[in-house]
């Protein structure tokens, strides 16, 4: 173990990136870290500063979840971890390598949304799992014998062997999100780097997905998703990343996912609904029930039977019900 | 049978021939990679970018394929410079810098006195070829050919999706700049045959009529060869028995293939998207219950 009193005590100074820097090194415990952010700041050539004193680790074997308005650096801070935006100050590590040396040793693997890819590629759904057997080819790329097993092992796996002579175009958003999860099982990265699966993606699927990835998290893989789906966050994420122009707290699910932090991290952006008093008791009972939503209204059920229409209450009239 | 063994009784035919063939087979292979790049109008660009090279390649007694090709060249990274450090969009930059140098060359042009002929330049000239042009353009080309087979898989991950091709340890910025170089080759060698303005049809044609007939990557290339090579021959057999300029024979060839392909292409021509698609409904249906 890492005897952290000695750390922080060791000189270092008592600025909140300093902090937070301390608090990465803890939050590895005595492993490798995942992925780790110190001071990552990314200015763009227009001087938009999307990023700025960026500090967090994920250890390995987690599902961390980056959560945050849009605009509040997501999507940078998935360009810096790959590598596909200069960084102005800072530096990012894979599994305790730079990450330009990681992304050269094929670690990452990178789930795109699916509005980012061109459904009319003339590419089979087996030619876009093969891809991400590419990198352990050779310059040539010719495919070998564990090259085809691996994807007919990850097809198997996401359940969509059955559509592998189909053009990708030709699936549904939940296939379509299948399939290059199975391009990032079949690269065999230990870092799988997800940008909102849920998206377009029917529930069946969306379980399905979850499903995978908490079987990927035991496997040892470290598996960040960017999600819009705040619900679904501590249904399956081990560590939760806020965001907004940097990281605002980062860690432990319970811990940082709270109300407060929410609050910080969305601003005014989010909906909150908070249901009280009579409108959820007929006695002096104090607990409420707060619902946080973001983009989408939530429908809030409560009663003795969820279908009994007259207790439903609906998005942001619910506080009006009486 | 006649029909297409007379023409090549003269040696200006077999050169045409020749030289229609060499160039189809590589405009064709990066066709494909235009229309699935999105990069038609860069196309468009470079070739027309090349024309102040050929002219100062002419005054200064330089051949005529590495002026253009430096021209072509500069067009391609200063667009990609200006893109980078301005505010405005790659097609709108790419659009001042080729209409610029474009007019730079016509303005040369008429200001040097040379035996240049514009319209060879501007329209090619399939006709009046020598066997030493043929085998030019025949090194470029199969250098370009060679390049882009050996690498079609990194092309096509680059083509599909830039960020895998990344995060898989494929420099981007070289694969972008050498695919540029590529295009630039098979300009230059296709412009003593097609010239400037017409080189863009060849180039995106091919790989347009592929595409509305093939799902696969590899089958598209294969197509768009066939239909290219198949254009080429018919094109230049075709002028010589009505009497017309073969490059644009070639062009116009390929426009009412590109519009069969639209009408008839089996899986995705307009004429089987307005009717209910029993075919395609019989396969989601085999393939689930696999």
């Amino acid at each position: 173990m890492i005897d952290t009193t000695t750390q922080s005590g060791a000189g270092v100074g008592d600025t909140a990136a300093d902090r937070a820097r301390v608090r990465a090194y803890q939050s590895c415990g005595d492993g490798v870290c995942g992925i780790e952010a110190n001071n990552l700041t990314v200015i763009y050539r227009n001087g938009n500063v999307a990023l700025e004193n960026a500090n967090f680790a994920i250890p390995t074997s987690t599902i961390c979840a980056l959560v945050g308005i849009n605009g509040s650096g997501k999507s940078t801070l998935f360009k810096a971890i790959m590598g596909f935006v200069p960084l102005s100050f800072g530096d990012v590590s894979i599994l305790g390598r730079p990450a330009g040396k990681a992304l050269a040793r094929n670690t990452v693997a990178y789930v795109p949304q699916n509005e980012e890819v061109d459904w009319n590629f003339p590419v089979l759904v087996e030619d876009v799992v093969m891809m991400g057997r590419y990198g352990h080819m050779g310059l040539l790329r010719i495919a070998s014998k564990i090259d085809h097993t691996k994807v007919d092992i990850a097809l198997e796996r996401v359940g969509m062997t059955a559509y592998r002579k189909r053009q990708i175009g030709e699936l549904s958003g939940g296939q379509k999100k299948r399939v290059f999860l199975a391009r990032a099982l079949a690269q065999e990265g230990e870092v799988i780097l997800l940008d909102e699966p849920f998206t377009g993606v029917d529930v069946n699927s969306e379980d399905a997905i979850i499903e995978l990835l908490r079987s990927l998290r035991d496997d040892g893989h470290v598996i960040l998703v960017s999600t819009h789906n705040l619900g679904s966050v501590p249904q399956f994420c081990d560590q939760v990343i806020l965001i907004n122009r940097t990281v605002l707290d980062f860690g432990e699910t319970e811990t940082v996912f709270t109300q407060k932090n929410l609050h910080r991290a969305f601003g005014g952006t989010l909906r909150f609904h908070v249901l009280t008093g009579h409108d959820l008791h007929d006695d002096d009972d104090p607990r409420q029930v707060t619902v946080i939503s973001d983009d989408e209204r939530p429908v809030v059920l409560y009663g003795d039977d969820a279908n009994n229409g007259e207790e439903n209450t609906k998005g942001d009239d619910a506080s009006q019900q009486p | 049978m006649n029909w297409f063994t007379e023409p090549f009784q003269y040696e200006f035919m077999q050169q045409a021939l020749a030289i229609g063939v060499t160039v189809a087979v590589p405009a064709a292979v990066m066709s494909c990679l235009l229309v699935l790049r999105g990069w038609s109008l860069m196309g468009d660009a470079v070739s027309h970018a090349v024309l102040p090279g050929i002219v100062v390649a002419h005054i200064l007694g330089l051949p005529m394929l590495l002026g253009a090709f430096i021209s072509g060249m500069l067009c391609a990274v200063a667009t990609g410079y200006l893109t980078e450090h301005s505010r405005l969009k790659e097609d709108t930059v790419m659009g001042v810098v080729f209409s610029g140098m474009f007019a730079l060359g016509i303005v040369l042009f008429s200001y040097v006195r040379t035996n240049l002929h514009m319209d060879h330049v501007l329209f090619g000239n399939l006709l009046g070829l020598s066997w030493n042009d043929i085998l030019q353009t025949g090194v470029i080309t199969i250098f370009v050919l060679v390049v882009f087979l050996v690498r079609r898989r990194d092309i096509l991950v680059f083509a599909f999706d830039p960020q895998h091709a990344g995060v898989i340890g494929i420099n981007t910025r070289h694969m972008q700049y050498g695919l540029l170089t590529l295009l630039s080759l098979v300009i230059v060698a296709s412009i003593k045959a097609v010239g400037i303005i017409l080189v863009i049809a060849v180039l995106i044609a091919p790989g347009a009529i592929s595409f509305l007939l093939t799902d696969r990557f590899e089958r598209m290339l294969f197509v768009a060869i066939i239909v290219s090579v198949l254009s080429a021959v018919l094109g230049i057999l075709g002028s010589y028995h009505i009497d017309s300029a073969p490059a644009p024979t070639i062009v116009v060839l390929l426009t009412v293939l590109f519009i069969a392909a639209f009408l008839f292409a089996p899986k995705r021509g307009i004429l089987r998207q307005l009717k209910p698609d029993q075919q395609n409904i019989a396969t989601v249906e085999s393939a689930s219950t696999d």
